[in-house]
């Protein structure tokens, strides 16, 4: 813009250094928080006279992110798009009870077992993809009643625990390398894809798209509904993932494992607490990986410390409201102040040039008065 | 204009053989919504290297033919011929493949993505099967510089942008398909005046590289500044189709409203008596803008000039109580207030009319009635059933066109929300009216109702502050002109300042009272 009025040099200067540190932000805080749970959390259990950072505790943490991680990275997917799925937990149900059910105890039958589960995760996620994108029904709504056909199937179906995991998959649930379960390797694995996914595949990009802004994606070229389609696919079939390594932990399907963990609205809280937008268009896999982490923590603590265990949902409650507060403050931080409060030019506020009061019609749904660039 | 030197970046631009030849060619479009015509029989011809106009009155069908130029919408009847060939496009990227790009009035950008990644949004280059980042951040960057553009990072996120520079995004995506054909809806509509000028050189640029552009803006003087040849259509029909050198600007509102508008900007009412002082700041400052000074009377008009940023927004918002001030004084018919909330100073008799309507002056949603009942619902509730009663009356008087009181305000024309806008706040019956942007986007008819209704306000004595971006309407309007700058009011100027005048005022190279306002 230095080709305009003599009024605009300054503006030159904030617009790269803002937009690095805007790209910083979101994962940086999660990461922040994390070390800050991480540092209150040693404490705490340093003061029971118990070690943190012991293989044994650090194998605790990572074994109880790897479940809620799977199902919180593809409810990631979902949410950048603008939707939701609440019918993870019965997925993961299912899953646990289809494989135990096809595995029988007979490791030969492990790759059908797994691809069969894979198989029916996709398909639900693909009838959860379509009702949304060609009924046009709320993702909330949608994915809200699939999940009660499931519970409904398997409420008739299953009086309780079914089938019976091979020794041989249990070991997945069970083994490690040094302090750093299977699990958890897998899981991050899948975390490392799905963030490729995002950034260098055009549906991944898309995602972004059609979340941020339908019309404009549409407008773009985009086909709105295949983001959201591979969205709710991914999904499930990560939620699948999810009861899969619980079926290999507990050695047997059952379906109350899913509804249980409250997979559901945890995922939903862990991608939230990962700086994603609820209302789609902005987030991370990275930041939701954070935002499992602080669960996990806090969790683990809350376990050492022998804290009673409805406190425990207090915690999180907590944990979860002063996460998306802080968010929010810092969403609806205004312009960043011309003046001090004595009347003094503010030389590192500078200009406000950049982003006038006008930028909020630009589009972003929010308005002017609160503006977050300089957040 | 760092003058980098403009080469043609393909063999479309038929330069040579030019000046005559239609690049595009519409006939007869059609178009009818839910029975009721909206286009009857509008067409035009765009020669390459041509900015050509197209004026109406909101309502009058530019919108729709552009739309069906683009694809956006079905035309009902009629051709449309690109380059030699029909076309008949059912998407706006189909038509953007084509050479037919289009930069809708609406920013259709990605706050969150980046400059690179909104430009390619939908069409992303890939190498072995994977977004290609580096060339996408690469060809935008190229894109830029062919515009002479510096100081927008191609990695930034849009967000991050001015108003000015995500409408240089936007016609940057359009150039982006090697269009031959552009066109640009109100594409001024939320830039301030020295924004317009660098859109110009950008506008005058693709010109002469040989792209013929379409160019649709309320703003007359625009048009008057850039087109070669100016259409005009009136309730969906065309009324002339010639080179702008033919038309002066009365002939042409003339044209567009089919009436004379010889006095544009009413002048001040009869009986018109200046009062009181009923708002003063002393000093007044927060973080935003710093030692205003102002005084503003019962029955004034006072005009705030001031590039976009410069504070003028910030100012209101303060005297609403939205970031209330922190230092000196705010008196209210001579009495010291401190306005803390948005709550307080619609009780104290303010009314604020925001700069963006849709998202802060409106439920778009909702109904006439419920937009317009929404303040005195809220804050002064006992009135609510007789300003219900009034309500059919107020707003036939503003004559807003609406289906009736129950029809959602989304449906209504830029210049109908104003009014639904407006009713809503006259219905407080305000002592102090603070109004920002007034007539953005917003068409001459609608403009000319609501200076008359500020006139007339003025007469009832009632104080008005009115923030403009648009000169002739701060010159035209008002009494008495503060120019920000850089959150201060730099100068006071008389009314009838001339543009120069204020210009160098809000540029900060205007010196006043021995202090230099940078």
């Amino acid at each position: 813009m230095s080709t305009t009025a003599p009024a605009t040099p300054p503006a030159s200067t904030p617009t790269p250094r803002r937009s690095r540190r805007r790209r910083l932000d979101a994962s940086l805080i999660v990461g922040i928080a994390l070390v800050g749970v991480i540092i209150i959390g040693a404490v705490l259990v340093a003061s029971v006279g118990r070690n943190f950072f012991s293989a044994g505790n650090i194998r605790d943490i990572l074994t109880g992110m790897s479940v809620l991680g799977f199902v919180a990275i593809g409810q990631t997917l979902v949410i950048l798009c603008a939707s939701l799925d609440l019918s993870v937990p019965y997925v993961v149900s299912l899953s646990s009870l289809i494989a135990a059910d096809l595995m029988a105890g007979n490791p030969a039958n492990i790759p059908v077992a797994v691809l069969v589960v894979l198989v029916v995760a996709a398909l639900i996620g693909l009838a959860n993809g379509l009702i949304v994108t060609k009924l046009r029904v709320n993702g909330f709504i949608a994915t809200l009643g699939t999940g009660l056909i499931i519970k409904g199937y398997l409420d008739t179906n299953y009086k309780g625990t079914s089938g019976e995991v091979p020794w041989e998959f249990q070991l997945i649930g069970a083994t490690g390398i040094g302090p750093v379960p299977v699990s958890t390797l897998i899981m991050l694995a899948i975390a490392v894809a799905g963030a490729f996914f995002l950034a260098r595949t055009r549906t991944g990009s898309h995602m972004f798209a059609v979340g941020g802004n339908e019309q404009v994606a549409r407008l773009s070229g985009i086909r709105t509904a295949r983001p959201v389609l591979v969205a709710h696919m991914l999904c499930s079939i990560t939620a699948a993932l999810a009861g899969l390594l619980l079926a290999s932990r507990l050695g047997v399907g059952s379906p109350t494992v899913g509804t249980q963990g409250g997979y559901a609205l945890l995922s939903i809280a862990a991608v939230v607490l990962g700086g994603t937008l609820l209302l789609g268009g902005r987030g991370s896999i990275w930041g939701t990986i954070g935002g499992v982490a602080i669960f996990a923590v806090v969790d683990n603590v809350m376990s050492v410390m022998q804290v009673n265990p409805f406190l425990k949902d207090v915690v999180r409650g907590v944990v979860i409201v002063a996460a998306v507060a802080v968010y929010t403050a810092r969403i609806t931080e205004r312009r960043r102040p011309r003046f001090t409060s004595t009347g003094e030019t503010d030389a590192a506020g500078g200009g406000i040039t950049g982003g006038g009061p006008g930028a909020g019609s630009a589009g972003q749904g929010t308005p002017a008065v609160v503006q977050e660039e300089q957040a | 204009m760092s003058a980098a030197p403009v080469d043609p970046i393909d063999a479309t631009a038929a330069r040579g053989d030019a000046i005559a030849e239609p690049v595009l060619v519409a006939e007869g479009l059609e178009k009818s919504f839910f029975g009721v015509s909206v286009l009857h029989g509008v067409g035009l011809t765009l020669r390459s290297g041509e900015v050509h106009g197209l004026v109406g009155e909101n309502g009058a069908g530019k919108s729709t033919f552009m739309k069906i130029l683009a694809g956006v919408y079905e035309r009902d009847a009629g051709t449309i011929t690109l380059g030699g060939t029909q076309v008949d496009f059912s998407h706006p990227v189909q038509a953007a493949q084509a050479g037919l790009a289009t930069v809708f009035q609406e920013f259709n950008l990605l706050p969150d993505r980046t400059v690179a990644q909104n430009v390619f949004l939908g069409r992303e280059p890939r190498k072995r099967g994977l977004v290609d980042r580096t060339a996408m951040v690469r060809e935008t960057r190229a894109l830029l510089d062919e515009l002479g553009i510096e100081g927008v990072d191609a990695d930034a996120p849009v967000r991050t942008l001015t108003v000015a520079e995500q409408q240089i995004v936007e016609i940057v995506k359009a150039l982006s398909v090697d269009a031959r054909v552009i066109q640009m809806d109100e594409p001024t509509a939320a830039l301030a005046d020295h924004e317009v000028e660098l859109l110009y050189a950008i506008v005058r640029r693709l010109a002469a590289r040989g792209v013929a552009i379409l160019y649709v803006s309320h703003r007359l003087k625009e048009i008057f500044d850039l087109c070669d040849t100016i259409t005009v259509l009136k309730d969906g029909a065309l009324v002339s189709s010639g080179p702008a050198s033919e038309l002066d600007t009365d002939e042409l509102v003339r044209r567009m409203v089919g009436r004379p508008i010889s006095a544009y900007f009413p002048e001040v009412e009869e009986g018109t008596v200046l009062g009181e002082p009923r708002l003063e700041l002393r000093g007044a400052g927060n973080g935003y803008v710093d030692d205003v000074d102002l005084e503003l009377r019962a029955g004034e008009i006072v005009g705030v000039a001031g590039l976009q940023g410069s504070g003028r927004t910030e100012l209101v918002e303060a005297l609403f109580g939205i970031a209330p001030f922190t230092r000196g004084e705010m008196l209210l018919d001579g009495q010291s207030v401190r306005m803390t909330s948005p709550r307080q100073a619609v009780q104290a008799g303010l009314a604020l009319i925001t700069e963006d309507r849709k998202s802060q002056g409106l439920a778009l949603n909702q109904s006439v009635a419920d937009n317009a009942l929404l303040v005195i619902r809220s804050v002064f509730s006992r009135r609510t059933g007789a300003v219900h009663r009034e309500l059919p009356g107020v707003l036939s008087s503003l004559e807003v066109a609406s289906r009736g009181v129950d029809q959602e305000v989304q449906y209504l024309s830029g210049g109908n929300q104003q009014k639904v806008v407006l009713a809503k706040w006259l219905a407080t019956k305000p002592r102090v009216v603070l109004l920002d942007e007034p007539t953005r986007g917003i068409d001459v008819g609608a403009k000319v109702a609501v200076y008359h209704l500020m006139r007339r306000l003025a007469k009832e004595g009632v104080a008005i502050l009115m923030i403009s971006s648009e000169l002739p309407e701060v010159i035209g309007m008002s009494d008495r002109i503060v120019v920000m700058h850089d959150g201060r009011a730099s100068a006071e100027l008389p009314a009838r300042s001339d543009e120069a005048t204020i210009l160098s005022a809000a540029t900060g190279t205007l010196r006043i009272g021995g202090e230099e306002a940078r």
